[in-house]
């Protein structure tokens, strides 16, 4: 099977205080220390166990972004995808979701892959749109959340996350998946991974490439627009109750109130 | 002159540095209070390749340079020492004589399980009547009907008796030499061969979940095959394997050295006396200054001696220089962490006074401080 997984470099959100541009209203991407989203790790985690797991699959990371990001592809090299992609040129500077997604499914679809992980959002836009969008480009289906996944036959078999356990949801491949966070214990590169993986195979593609025009993507392309940014408010100080005998009463009126009971 | 690490160190650091601070750290103080062992870490490490880092794919290493295999022991020893030396000790002291010197078919037997880290594998030197004067050990080997008989005893060895502890090579004394001084001959001995009695664990002051014990030969067999290498290059043999291992305990104690000012930094910035954190004092300023420069110094001595060992330079004076300098300095770096600290440093809740424990060994492990001096002062013609 050829499998894909779609992954993002981001601003270290350990060691970052993610800062908003005024004039741009965007993200601070310079000077800053860039990481593969530790979501993405999962989600890569995730692809591996079910290459692993189904034998005779390749297992393909994808990113669109500035020539940097191939350092976040040679981490998932390392981590021990068999092959990576980079759609670097300087005319998707400032794609919106349609943009990225369009550029992500151009280049997925030369590739005719069987199944396309996504994490359910990245670490540092939290839109959660791209994946829903990649799906539609291809005209293939999406399973969401997914807690869980196997291929069985000629279907992709999920536990999807629900709010009070999961569901399982199934649908033909090709497909599209998203990984739901924390589903799958993050993996470490091994000492081998990070030793070959410059001897992987690694391609970088353009707009050209793609056959997409300038216009459809970036900030030509874009029909997004932030309009304004603003801080978020600050936690107010909680309540405390002291009880005198009706605190839990109380408490439970309160959590009813907030539709939490 | 390039002082940058290239991808793949870099990775490697990255990688151990995440390791260490999530799965290593978050253990220390549970492993130092139990003394135990940390099988599953050790496993997990094996997994990683952690444990068979500088040797080729071949022999089932990740074929990393030595320095990247520095650097994986110093992230490791910021997460714990006796993680680090288990670690130190394996790779440079068990496997590494087979690697540099064994024949063919000993890489091929004893190599791949030690790399993988199934199994460890220890180097017994050490003598109840012969530490520093390793080369004047007391065991001896005689060669009978195709085997060697080995009688007497070694000291302090380090991965003898854990569980996976695949076996040990010991220095013996063989013969006499025609100068009339001894033929030492380093010996491969398997565990569970009869006659090697392995002892029970030292108590120790520090790297307490690291496995240390006293070891026995009365009359242990072992066939003549058993030579590591050649016979009577065991000295030869086991200077060289000492150079490496000081340069990986140069780097264990920057490691070290590096949690201690880690631990010193933070401490200092939340500390408040006077109406002020402590690390607003010029006084503690001074202290963490002098941590931050004598780490960089000791980390960039040790970068030299392992680049010097690449090149298939002679480096044993800078090994002495880098695992004296380094270990003096991570000893200065835990007693000024313990200071910073005041009467917290000296509770057990704080790691600083950990650190002050497993730091003390550094400078007598693979060579007192005294030897490496000694070491640097023939280098200069003395
Ligand atoms: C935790 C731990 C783990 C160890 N693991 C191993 C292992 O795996 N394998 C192994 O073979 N060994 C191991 N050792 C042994 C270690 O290498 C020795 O302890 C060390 O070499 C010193 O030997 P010694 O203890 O006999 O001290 P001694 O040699 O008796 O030294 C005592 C003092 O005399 C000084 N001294 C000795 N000779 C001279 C001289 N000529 N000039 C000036 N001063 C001198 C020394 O510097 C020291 O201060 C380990 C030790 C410890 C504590």
């Amino acid at each position: 099977m050829k499998i894909f997984v779609c992954v993002k470099q981001i601003p270290d959100p350990n060691t970052v205080e993610s800062k908003l541009d005024p004039a741009t209203k965007r993200l601070v991407r310079t000077g800053v220390s860039l990481v593969l989203d530790p979501g993405d790790e999962t989600t890569i985690a995730a692809a591996i166990k079910l290459r692993d797991s189904l034998g005779n699959s390749e297992l393909t990371a994808i990113s669109m972004g500035p020539a940097s990001a191939q350092e976040a592809l040679r981490r998932a090299l390392a981590m021990g995808v068999d092959r990576a992609i980079l759609i670097s040129d300087s005319a998707l500077a400032g794609s919106d979701v349609l943009g990225t997604a369009r550029t992500l499914a151009a280049a997925l679809k030369r590739e005719n892959p069987d199944l396309i992980f996504c994490s359910t959002e990245s670490t540092d836009g939290y839109t959660g749109m791209v994946p829903g969008a990649i799906a539609e480009f291809l005209g293939l289906p999406q399973l969401t959340f997914a807690r869980e996944i196997n291929v069985e036959g000629t279907k992709a078999v999920i536990k999807r996350v629900t709010q009070t356990g999961y569901e399982v949801v199934e649908s033909p491949l090709p497909a599209v998946v998203t990984i739901a966070s924390g589903s799958f214990e993050a993996i470490y590169p091994t000492m081998k991974g990070i030793m070959s993986a410059r001897k992987k195979p690694f391609s970088q593609l353009s707009l050209s490439d793609l056959g997409l025009d300038p216009s459809q993507v970036g900030e030509a392309g874009a029909r997004e627009q932030v309009l304004s940014i603003g801080k978020a408010e600050a936690r107010a100080a909680g309540q405390i109750i002291k009880d005198e005998g009706n605190a839990a009463e109380i408490i439970a009126d309160f959590l009813q109130r907030h539709q939490l009971l | 002159m390039d002082f940058s690490l290239n991808e793949e160190q870099l990775a490697i650091r990255n990688t151990c540095r995440e390791f260490a601070e999530q799965e290593i750290k978050p253990r220390a103080e549970e492993m130092d209070r139990t003394g135990e062992f940390p099988y599953d870490l050790i496993r997990k490490m094996g997994e990683l390749g952690l444990l068979g880092l500088p040797f080729p794919e071949e022999y089932g290493g990740a074929g990393a340079d030595f320095l990247s295999y520095c650097i994986a022991i110093e992230e490791i020893a910021r997460g714990d020492a006796a993680v680090a030396i288990t670690m130190e000790a394996h790779t440079s002291l068990g496997a590494m004589p087979f690697y540099l010197f064994g024949t063919k078919e000993q890489k091929e037997r004893y190599l791949p399980p030690l790399a993988s880290g199934q199994q460890l594998w220890a180097f017994g030197m050490t003598e109840p009547e012969a530490g520093s004067d390793a080369g004047n050990p007391r065991t001896r080997a005689v060669l009978r009907d195709g085997h060697w008989h080995i009688n007497g005893s070694k000291a302090f060895i380090t991965n003898a008796g854990t569980d996976i502890s695949g076996g040990v090579t010991i220095t013996a004394v063989t013969g006499t030499r025609p100068d009339g001084r001894s033929e030492i001959t380093n010996l491969i001995v398997p565990r569970g061969t009869p006659g090697y009695i392995i002892g029970n664990p030292y108590r120790k002051m520090g790297w307490r979940a690291s496995d240390t014990r006293p070891l026995t030969f009365e009359d242990c067999q072992v066939p003549e095959e058993n030579v590591l290498g050649q016979r009577g290059e065991g000295f030869k043999q086991f200077m060289q394997i000492l150079d490496g291992g000081r340069v990986a305990i140069a780097a264990l104690s920057v490691g070290l050295a590096q949690a201690c000012l880690d631990e010193a930094l933070s401490y200092a910035k939340q500390r408040r006396q006077f109406g002020q954190p402590i690390s607003k004092f010029q006084a503690i300023q001074m202290k963490l200054a002098d941590m931050a420069m004598e780490i960089e110094l000791a980390r960039l001595m040790y970068y030299k001696a392992a680049w010097l060992q690449m090149q298939g330079k002679p480096y044993s004076a800078e090994a002495s220089m880098a695992k004296l300098f380094a270990s003096e300095t991570a000893k200065r770096a835990a007693d000024q962490a313990v200071q910073i600290h005041g009467g917290y440093g000296f509770m057990d809740e704080y790691p600083v006074s950990r650190y002050w424990r497993n730091v003390k060994v550094n400078e007598i492990g693979e060579g007192t401080s005294e030897v490496q001096r000694l070491i640097i002062a023939k280098h200069l013609g003395c």
